[in-house]
């Protein structure tokens, strides 16, 4: 009875013979296996940890340095001092007046803390977004998903709906988020495979799609609110308060256990959607589930940053040159590169142009765009053409 | 948990019995029966579009059947879970590309998955170890899947499939992009592991390699089973002939006697 109950489980070896062929005759290369050979991949298994812990080590700088930049300059000292104290730190320096610590508090941290949220927030939902089509190029901006959250932002502020308090816009913005994530991957995939072109040409339909029921909702609101939504479109961070970091953090701390505990089973996705339910991973429900992760983060960063173009993209991918394309570190690695580069991208916005709060999603496109384009070049040189 | 298969000879691991499979409104088996055994090499053959990976899915459990009925040991196939299931029988598709730039030792490293969180995952150096060795990659294990030529791919995806250690081995087409040594060198061990007890079912387009490695050989014409039985039973001229819709002629090898099949090339 093959399949035998538990309890005839043999033991390891006892049915097993040494598999190993005689070297097969002619000189044929007959390579000494290295596969257990411990160390053998340990440069990727050292930057495994080097480089998590050098993003984290470059987030926490960069987090003082941009919360004391700015039209208020501020001494990095000074600001850890004020940031300490509350811990019972007093060693510190700390500023002069205490209008300084005060404006510290409620602008600039929360600020800079957003900045950081939503950075993980855009560059996990990138990555899981990459590993669900299985296309490097998958992103939720170029996809739609971002404008598809917008527009559930969007109508939040025309028609002031409020109903739901701090939390209103984002579950409008994930609903909708959610429905165009739905969209897309049920639009693009053809025999279980997402190919380039048709994943490309799906995010221009659902962008414009998007973008017609923005200008709609444009056209429909009054002053104020057309204001507003120009601001979501162009994507910025001006005005972040704490009680939209108090929305974002819970939702991108639920994304991120969650993209762990599944990274092995999307690891195994990408031997394709059959040969990985053989190896016992219930497909469907696995692709599912990392969508509604994918809209719930994305819909909590566009709610309060609005539309921030291809942090998901640059992030993961220069993440998997790094490290490889496991997706366990690369969860951790993504996250941290992502608040990294939208910490340092906001402060650049605040500080590029003087007296100016240049649009964040400006300055991401204007480095994410080429970069995209780079990819696309690069992924259609290796497929030998669109594939 | 669950058990290897601790095999005995002779007993039905895969059952499929009057299956039919229509899709978008063509009939790609029909009335298909098929036992697959512990302990033996079952090669199915048949002329492109037979429905030869049909079938193979189906026993795999990726094609519901519109009639008929498919077992996985005395069970019907569909009530097992999908963790059983993939820690007892192990599948090798002819596509194996991946999305993402894994090594090699990375993807081998995947046909343990299964046994994550059981007890056999303490075998699971040995298992991949031993995986690459029988399939000869052990120069490659650094190297990213989508950089391998066809054939390494291929090998690739055979260990993953072995590193797993299941008691049933469905391969499909598995030595197509392979040179003459490791075709050879697959299908003795496909037999090898027959010979343990495995159940082993493999589709081939090389009528002489199943010729001389097959327990028992499955001839598929236009989705139904035109013949089903011992090698020389099943590759006769006239059986081939007609299957292939080529005239062939057969010989016997000098000295293990086991049919060597050629098309008939007029001088």
């Amino acid at each position: 009875m093959p399949p035998s109950p538990p309890t005839t489980a043999a033991p390891p070896g006892s049915v097993r013979r040494p598999l190993r062929r005689p070297p097969r005759g002619g000189g044929l290369d007959a390579p000494v296996p290295t596969a257990a050979a411990p160390g053998a991949r340990a440069p990727r298994t050292s930057l495994r940890i080097l480089v998590p812990l050098g993003l984290a080590i470059a987030l926490a700088v960069s987090v003082i340095v941009a919360a004391g930049a700015g039209q208020l300059a501020v001494p990095p000292g000074e600001v850890l001092g004020v940031l300490l104290r509350p811990l019972g730190i007093t060693a510190l320096p700390e500023p002069s007046s205490d209008v300084v610590s005060s404006a510290l508090w409620s602008i600039r941290f929360p600020r800079v803390a957003m900045a950081a949220l939503v950075g993980a927030a855009l560059a996990v939902a990138g990555l899981l977004m990459q590993a669900v089509f299985g296309n490097p190029l998958a992103e939720p901006g170029v996809v739609g998903v971002s404008s598809g959250a917008a527009v559930g932002a969007g109508v939040c502020i025309v028609f002031g709906i409020g109903f739901l308090g701090s939390w209103t816009v984002p579950v409008f913005a994930f609903l909708t988020g959610l429905a165009v994530s739905l969209a897309v991957y049920a639009l693009s995939r053809a025999e279980g495979r997402t190919e380039v072109v048709t994943l490309v040409l799906t995010g221009i339909a659902v962008n414009a799609v998007a973008g017609a029921a923005i200008a709609l909702l444009t056209f429909l609101g009054d002053t104020q609110s057309r204001e507003q939504i120009v601001f979501w479109q162009l994507g910025s961070l001006a005005g972040s308060r704490w009680s939209q970091a108090a929305v974002v953090a819970p939702l991108l701390a639920i994304g991120l256990v969650i993209a762990f505990l599944v990274a092995h089973r999307l690891d195994l996705l990408s031997l394709g959607e059959r040969t990985a339910r053989h190896l016992g991973v219930h497909v469907e429900r696995l692709r599912l589930g990392t969508i509604v992760l994918v809209a719930l983060l994305v819909g909590a960063a566009v709610a309060f940053a609005g539309i921030i173009a291809f942090v998901g993209l640059v992030v993961p991918h220069l993440m998997r040159m790094l490290l490889g394309p496991a997706h366990r570190p690369l969860v951790a690695a993504s996250a941290l590169g992502g608040a990294l580069l939208l910490t340092l991208a906001d402060l650049g916005a605040r500080t590029l142009v003087p007296m100016a709060d240049l649009p964040l999603g400006i300055l991401t496109s204007l480095v994410g765009g080429p970069f995209f384009f780079w990819l696309l070049r690069r992924t259609r040189r290796s497929a030998g053409g669109w594939g | 948990m669950s058990a290897p298969l601790a095999a005995h000879v002779g007993t039905a691991v895969c059952t499929a019995e009057g299956v039919r499979v229509v899709r978008g409104g063509r009939v790609l088996l029909d009335d298909v029966s098929v036992t697959l055994r512990a302990g033996e090499v079952l090669a199915v053959l048949g002329p492109n579009g037979a429905g030869k990976s049909t079938l193979l899915g189906v026993l795999a459990g990726d094609l519901r059947p519109d009639a008929g009925e498919v077992l996985f040991d005395g069970r019907p196939l569909h009530s097992w879970g999908l963790g059983d299931l993939s820690r007892r029988r192990g599948v090798l598709l002819q596509d194996n590309a991946t999305a993402f730039p894994f090594t090699v030792h990375e993807v081998v490293r995947m046909g343990r998955a299964p046994w994550r969180r059981t007890p056999r995952a303490a075998e699971d150096d040995d298992a991949v170890f031993e995986a690459v060795a029988s399939a000869d990659i052990g120069g490659l294990v650094d190297r990213a899947v989508p950089s391998l030529s066809g054939g390494e791919r291929a090998r690739t995806a055979f260990a993953r499939v072995l590193a797993g250690r299941t008691g049933a081995l469905l391969l499909d087409e598995p030595t197509a992009a392979l040179d003459l040594g490791h075709q050879e060198a697959l299908l003795s061990l496909a037999r090898e592991h027959a010979r343990a007890g495995d159940a082993v079912l493999i589709i081939l387009h090389d009528l002489n390699l199943a010729s001389a490695y097959a327990d028992r050989v499955m001839l598929l014409q236009d989705g139904r089973v035109a013949a089903d039985g011992a090698p020389e039973e099943v590759l006769t001229a006239a059986t081939v002939s007609e299957a292939y819709r080529t005239p062939v002629e057969v010989i016997p090898h000098p000295v293990t006697g086991r049919a060597i099949i050629l098309p008939h090339r007029p001088a």
